[in-house]
């Protein structure tokens, strides 16, 4: 039977954020929706492909695909919280009607606001996002049932053609470390770690 | 004969190598659309709001493929948040092209009311635009806003004044 949004395992956000980038070998980008889903990638370890958001809340999908479209040859992962989404949800038809083989969305669903104190979305009645992505066009969307399944599907979306959506079901711990707040700087070494931008600056 | 606004425009973008034409659509603009989505150089395609199509640009942008967003006035003034804290904070040149209506004989007063958002925002932001009005200033001030928007790795936005479009007022006559 298929994982539903209320028999996936609830994981850890940083704990999953880790396997996910220990899954990284072929410097896939990712890009961190704001607050804690960028919070835990900056804790998991910086790698130059890495794109931390300051604000623009419910665009990490959208900035994901923007770099999917200009390098398609590269997998790119976007990481969104559950409330930032519901910000976005239009994208999502965006992104079944173009069909990037190359993109990744994992939803980082804790049903709250934890920045803000934790308290609960508009999804609270139940609103399903795989089953929103699946109705928006992405067949493949999937809940993760726990550690294991989440590895497969993250495999899977580094092996096939996308666009994939993986929902993780998460519990209320709070994230690692929070990221450095430098936009430029972290454009820059986004830019560099795409190869799109050389400085003889060390970077 | 001159060319059209839109045959400048689409000779500016080409020259200037945007590609990546996320909009919403708008009616004055829908010969330019329906010349960027005859011409394979460009990647052009709706999206539910102009935010998304703001940080598919940034994304495409940091990766290698410049981009511009279409859209009305309207559409603009939804996107103050993510201009500022998205091609503003971070410095990515996201160019703007913005269907100017709710001015020189607009019928609905909701467009009317948003039109003079447009300005103060712009200014807000300090983010660099131009209005282009003539016929013989659209490719110069096209070209040279998109170029240094690239340049100086700003945001930008082009405005496109009814003078230049002929966007058409209502057929009905005041108090009728």
């Amino acid at each position: 039977m298929a994982t539903t949004a209320h028999n996936a395992k609830r994981l850890h956000r940083f704990d999953a954020t880790k396997r996910l980038v220990a899954r990284l070998q072929r410097e896939e980008a990712v890009i961190g929706g704001i607050g804690h889903s960028n919070f835990d990638l900056w804790a998991a370890g910086h790698r130059p492909q890495n794109f931390y958001m300051l604000g623009s809340m419910g665009l990490a999908v959208p900035i994901a695909l923007g770099v999917a479209l200009a390098q398609p040859q590269r997998r790119v992962f976007a990481l969104e919280g559950d409330g930032s989404l519901l910000m976005q949800l239009g994208c999502l038809a965006t992104v079944a009607t173009l069909r990037p083989a190359n993109l990744a969305i994992l939803v980082m669903d804790n049903g709250t606001y934890q920045i803000t104190g934790g308290q609960a979305t508009p999804a609270a009645g139940g609103a399903d996002y795989v089953a929103i992505a699946r109705g928006c066009g992405i067949a493949g969307a999937a809940w993760a049932a726990d550690e294991a399944d989440l590895e497969r599907l993250i495999d899977n979306a580094l092996a096939t053609d996308g666009p994939h959506l993986i929902g993780l079901k998460l519990d209320d711990q709070g994230p690692a470390a929070q990221t450095e707040r430098d936009p430029p700087q972290i454009r820059d070494r986004f830019m560099r770690g795409l190869g799109t931008k050389t400085s003889k600056l060390p970077g | 004969m001159s060319q059209a606004w839109h045959e400048i425009v689409l000779e500016v973008l080409k020259a200037n190598e945007i590609r990546l034409i996320p909009y919403v659509p708008d009616n004055v603009l829908k010969p330019l659309i329906a010349a960027i989505h005859a011409d394979p150089f460009f990647t052009a395609f709706t999206t539910a709001r102009e935010e998304e199509a703001v940080g598919i640009v940034a994304g495409g942008a940091m990766a290698g493929m410049r981009g511009m967003v279409l859209m009305q006035t309207s559409g603009f003034a939804t996107l103050a948040n993510v201009l500022a804290s998205l091609p503003c904070a971070f410095q990515i040149p996201v160019l703007l092209m913005i269907s100017e209506r709710g001015t020189l004989g607009e019928f609905n007063l909701g467009q009317a009311a948003v039109w003079r958002t447009m300005r103060p925002t712009l200014e807000a932001l300090a983010m660099p635009h131009q209005v282009i009005t003539r016929l013989d200033e659209c490719g110069f001030i096209a070209d040279r806003v998109i170029r240094q928007a690239l340049m100086t790795q700003q945001p930008a936005a082009l405005v496109l004044s009814p003078l230049l479009t002929g966007a058409k007022a209502s057929p009905v006559k005041a108090g009728s």
